[in-house]
C-alpha cells in the first residue's frame, strides 16, 4: 500500500495546487536561466553570423562590436590576397531608428557585400538581396513583412527576404543592407552640413569607410599565422573569431550577465527554501497521523518512505508543470528566451537534490514524533 | 461482570516504576505499580490528571521504558529490572497489542478496508489476505456495509468499530483503549462498551482501558485507581 500515493489523492486539489505554485515559481527560475542564455546567445548571433575565421580592424582597437573602428573599404582587396584567405568582405555595423506604421523601430542594420562573407546566414522566407540598391533583408524580429518599405536615413529600402533570431547583442533586430547604401547611411550627412563642408574644401574626403573586413580561411590555413600577417600593418588589428566572442562575452554582456546570473541564484535559493518549506509543512500537518502509524507497527522505513516520495513526487510534478509553463510562453517574451536541454536537465537535478535535502528536515521531524502523542486527546 | 479465571495473565507488571528527571526535579510517575489482568477481562484505570495512567498505558505498550521493574505480556518477559529484553519493540507493538484511540486516529487518507488492512500489510501480509481479513473484521464488527467508506464519512460510532477492527488485525491479545468511548455519545458508548467484551470474550484478549467515563464503569471487570502513581484496586 503506497501510502505517498493515497495521501497525495486524499487531497489530491490541494497537491495538485501546490504542485501548480511550485511549478510557477520553477517556470520563473526557468525563465530567468532562458532569458541569462539568450542574453548570451544574441550577443554571439550576429558575430557569429558571418562564419568567418578573422575581424581585421582598426588598429589598438577591439572592434566593431566593443569598440568603435573605421578602416578603409577597399582594405579588403590587400586581406583577400593574404596566402590562406579564402574571401574577405567589408561590413558595416550601426544602430538606426526608423518609423514605421507610426511606430517608432530601433533596428541594427548591416551593409555588406552580396557576394562576399558577411551577409545573413540563411533566408527564411523571401530571396537574398539580388539589387545594388534599396534592398533589405531583415530579421522576422523587427515585424517587417516582405514587401514593406521602410525609409532610412534619406532612401528607402524595400524588404526582399527574412532572416531570423539575427539581433544585435542589445537585442535589435538586425537588418542587412548592401554596403554602398550602409556607407551612404553611416557616413553621408545633411545636405547643408555638406555644402558646409564643400565651403572648407574637405568634401572631396572618400567615404569607402567600413567597420571591418572579415576574411575566411582556405581549410588548413593557420588562423594565428594570418593574423599575425596582418598585424604586421600597423595600422589595422586582426582578432580571431574565438577572440572575437570572447570580448563580447566579458565585454558587452559581461555585467548584464553576472546580473541575470546573480539573480537566477538568488531565485534559485528563494525556490529552494520555498520548497523546504512546503514539504516541512506538509510533514507537520501529519505528524498526529504519523504517531498513530508509528504505534500501530509502521517502521520508520515506511514514514521515510512516505515523506520522500511525496516531496519527490510534488518536485517532479512542480518541475514539469514549470518546463510546460515556460515552453508555451518563452515566445512571448520581447527577447530571445533559450531553453537548452543540458540547462532544464540542471535545473531538474537540482529540484530533485533540493527536494530529497527538503524531505531530510520532514523525515528529522517525523522520526521525532513520540508514538505516545497518538495517545490522548 | 466479573471473569474468575485461572490462566497465565496476559499483562504482568511486576513492581514497575517510572521517575522523569533526577535531583530536584524528579518526578515519580509510576511507583511500585503490579497488576495481572488475565484473558477475557476488561480492566479500567482511573485518576485524575497526572496521576500516571498515560504513563502506565504507554509502558504496557512499549511506547515507555520503564525505570526498574519487571513485565510479561502474553506470556513473554519482555522487560527486567528496567531493561527491554527485546530490540524491535515496534514488532512487539504489531505482534502483540492492539490499540485503541480517543479520537479513533483512523487514517484520513485510507478508507475503513484499509485502515485495518495497513495494520495486517505492515505485519508482513500480502495485500489480497490482508484485505480479506479486513473485511471480515468489519463484518464482525457489523460495520462491512461501510467498508469503502472514507473516515470523514463516518458516523463517530462506525469510526469507533473500525478503529476496534485495526486494533484487533493481527490477533493480539492485548488491546490498550485511551478514553475509547470519550468521542462517543452514552447509547454508542455503551454499544462501545459491548463490542469490546464481545472481543475480550471472543478473542480470549484482555483489554485495558483508561477512562473517565463515569456511565461505562460497571462494564468492567476490574477498575484500578492511580493516585500519584500509586495503584490502588477499586
Amino acid at each position: 500500500m503506497n501510502l505517498a500515493y493515497r495521501d497525495a489523492r486524499h487531497g489530491l486539489g490541494r497537491f495538485l495546487l501546490t504542485c501548480l505554485g511550485l511549478g510557477l515559481l520553477l517556470g520563473v527560475v526557468m525563465a530567468m536561466i532562458g532569458i541569462y542564455r539568450g542574453l548570451v546567445v544574441e550577443a554571439l548571433t550576429v558575430a557569429r553570423a558571418p562564419a568567418i575565421d578573422l575581424w581585421v580592424v582598426e588598429a589598438n582597437t577591439r572592434g566593431p562590436f566593443a569598440e568603435a573602428s573605421r578602416i578603409p573599404g577597399d582594405l579588403r582587396e590587400a586581406i583577400a590576397r593574404i596566402a590562406g584567405v579564402a574571401a574577405a568582405g567589408s561590413i558595416t555595423y550601426q544602430t538606426v531608428e526608423a518609423r514605421y506604421r507610426g511606430a517608432k523601430l530601433r533596428l541594427y542594420v548591416i551593409g555588406y557585400e552580396p557576394t562576399r562573407p558577411g551577409g545573413p546566414p540563411e533566408i527564411v522566407q523571401g530571396r537574398g538581396i539580388a539589387r545594388s540598391h534599396y534592398e533589405m533583408v531583415a530579421d522576422r524580429a523587427a515585424g517587417l513583412g516582405l514587401g514593406d518599405r521602410v525609409l532610412l536615413g534619406r532612401s528607402t529600402f524595400t524588404i526582399v527576404g527574412l532572416t531570423r533570431n539575427q539581433v544585435s547583442s542589445g537585442g535589435d533586430p538586425a537588418v542587412y543592407i548592401t554596403l554602398p547604401d550602409a556607407q551612404k547611411l553611416q557616413f553621408d550627412i545633411a545636405p547643408p552640413a555638406q555644402r558646409v563642408q564643400s565651403a572648407r574644401g574637405t568634401d572631396a574626403v572618400s567615404r569607402d569607410t567600413v567597420n571591418t573586413v572579415v576574411a575566411r580561411l582556405q581549410p588548413g590555413a593557420s588562423v594565428d599565422a594570418t593574423a599575425n600577417t596582418i598585424q604586421r600593418w600597423k595600422h589595422l588589428s586582426a582578432i580571431t573569431q574565438e577572440a572575437q566572442e570572447a570580448i563580447l562575452y566579458k565585454s558587452l554582456v559581461d555585467l548584464a550577465r553576472r546580473q541575470i546570473g546573480l539573480f537566477t541564484s538568488l531565485l534559485l535559493v528563494v525556490s529552494a527554501v520555498i520548497i523546504a518549506l512546503i514539504i516541512y509543512t506538509m510533514t507537520m500537518e501529519k505528524l498526529k497521523q504519523i504517531a498513530t502509524l508509528k504505534l500501530i507497527g509502521a517502521s520508520d522505513r515506511t514514514i521515510i518512505g512516505m515523506i520522500v516520495q511525496q516531496a519527490l513526487a510534488l518536485g517532479l510534478i512542480g518541475f514539469a508543470v514549470g518546463v510546460a509553463f515556460i515552453v508555451s510562453i518563452k515566445d512571448y517574451f520581447p527577447r530571445r528566451v533559450v531553453l537548452e536541454s543540458d540547462n532544464v536537465l540542471v535545473l531538474g537535478l537540482v529540484v530533485f537534490v533540493v527536494c530529497l535535502l527538503s524531505s531530510g528536515l520532514g523525515v528529522r521531524a517525523a522520526l521525532k514524533v513520540d508514538p505516545a502523542t497518538a495517545l490522548g486527546g | 461482570m466479573n471473569v474468575e479465571t485461572t490462566d497465565t495473565p496476559l499483562v504482568w507488571l511486576d513492581h514497575i516504576s517510572k521517575h522523569f528527571g533526577e535531583g530536584e526535579t524528579r518526578v515519580d510517575a509510576l511507583k511500585d505499580v503490579s497488576l495481572q489482568v488475565f484473558p477475557g477481562q476488561l480492566v479500567a484505570l482511573l485518576g485524575p490528571s497526572g496521576s500516571g495512567k498515560t504513563t502506565l498505558l504507554n509502558v504496557i505498550g512499549c511506547i515507555l521504558d520503564p525505570s526498574s521493574g519487571s513485565m510479561e505480556l502474553d506470556g513473554e518477559l519482555v522487560v527486567r529490572d528496567g531493561c527491554w529484553l527485546r530490540r524491535d519493540l515496534r514488532r512487539l507493538r504489531l505482534d502483540k497489542i492492539g490499540f485503541i484511540f480517543q479520537f479513533h486516529n483512523l487514517l484520513p487518507f485510507l478508507d475503513a478496508t484499509d485502515n485495518v488492512a495497513l495494520v495486517l500489510q505492515l505485519a508482513g501480509a500480502d495485500r489480497a489476505s490482508a484485505h480479506k481479513r479486513a473485511v471480515e473484521l468489519l463484518d464482525y464488527l457489523e460495520v462491512g456495509h461501510r467498508q469503502n467508506a472514507m473516515p470523514a464519512k463516518l458516523s463517530g460510532g462506525e469510526a469507533q468499530r473500525v478503529a476496534i477492527a485495526r486494533a484487533l488485525a493481527n490477533r493480539p491479545r492485548i488491546i490498550l483503549a485511551d478514553e475509547p468511548t470519550a468521542a462517543l455519545d452514552s447509547k454508542r458508548a455503551q454499544i462501545a462498551m459491548d463490542l469490546l467484551r464481545k472481543v475480550a470474550i471472543e478473542q480470549d484478549a484482555a483489554i485495558i482501558a483508561v477512562t473517565h467515563d463515569e456511565k461505562i464503569f460497571d462494564r468492567f471487570d476490574r477498575i484500578f485507581q492511580l493516585r500519584d502513581g500509586e495503584l490502588d484496586t477499586r
